[in-house]
């Protein structure tokens, strides 16, 4: 072989070589940038959709606080309303009563709650039971038949059970307005509209 | 004229497989991640609707301030009717 046709052969070996090398890396070059466009896309689809999630999720942290400020206002309020009314040991003794071992928690608003010793189911009943008693017969509606009489006198049934509670009871209702009486023989009777009871007003068709 | 032949060999077997092993991995690599990102944007797709609900919680924080007055007027009346324990 002549020099000459010697480097020929060299220099064809390595341009061929270059050549290769090249195209391989167009091929996975441009393979790469094909997956990492499919990446993109696929990134931005995550970003509108965690986008959307932010947007969502932003006001959820101020309502669920307020609907917390809510309940516990509520939960405050009733306790303390059971506490007052029933005083402290009877309503630790009918939180105990319904839900067995909650009394040992005691109430939010009343630390001291949790020492006392929560007594008898039966004991806290009967004071529920007068306490009931007391309502009823105080109840404005009490009829033992639709059809028949009512059981007590709704003119003077008020007053009778108002006379079983101390004066300083009874004077407070007298300047508060009377229940309405309701009925056929209710003493204020009411115009009877015409079109409650007619066929709903039907729109022309378009 | 022989280094010539031997960096053309050494071009040919060692840089050329190099380069391709090289190469593939990283479209390997990024083929991998394709899946994935597709799986991640189904999900914060589904999460983004199940989020669709947290609206009703305005619905919620009102209902919850209309039942919380109510029970503070009803607990206002029985303060009135019932007695209290001392």
């Amino acid at each position: 072989m002549t020099p000459v046709l010697a480097f020929a052969a060299a220099g064809a070996v390595t341009i061929l070589a270059v050549l290769l090398i090249v195209v391989a890396l167009v091929f996975y070059l441009v393979s790469v940038i094909v997956q990492l466009r499919k990446i993109t896309a696929g990134l931005d689809e995550v970003i509108a959709g965690v986008g959307e999630i932010v947007q969502k999720s932003a006001p959820v942290n101020g309502v669920v606080t307020t609907i917390n400020e809510q309940l516990d206002a509520g939960v405050e309020l009733l306790e303390g309303l059971l506490v007052k009314k029933a005083g402290m040991t009877d309503a630790v003794g009918l939180v105990e009563g319904l839900y067995a071992g909650a009394g040992a928690s005691g109430f939010r608003s009343f630390p001291e709650s949790g020492t006392v010793k929560a007594p008898r189911i039966g004991e806290v009943y009967t004071r529920g039971t007068l306490t009931l008693a007391r309502l009823g017969r105080e109840a404005p509606i009490a009829a033992g038949n639709p059809a028949g009489p009512a059981l007590r006198d709704v003119e003077r049934g008020s007053l009778a059970a108002r006379l079983l509670y101390p004066e300083s009871r009874q004077a407070m209702p007298e300047s508060l307005p009377r229940s309405p009486v309701i009925g056929t023989d209710a003493p204020v009777q009411y115009e009877q509209r015409e079109d409650i009871g007619a066929p709903r007003k039907r729109l022309p068709k378009h | 004229m022989i280094l010539w032949w031997i960096g053309d060999v050494v071009l040919l077997a060692v840089v050329l497989p190099v380069v391709v092993y090289l190469l593939r991995a990283v479209l390997d690599a990024a083929k991998s991640i394709v899946p994935s990102v597709q799986e991640i944007a189904k999900v914060a797709a589904a999460g983004s609707k199940d989020l669709d609900a947290a609206a009703l919680l305005l619905t919620t924080q009102d209902q919850a301030t209309k039942t919380v007055a109510g029970v503070a007027n009803y607990g206002g009346s029985l303060d009135v009717i019932l007695d209290d324990a001392r």
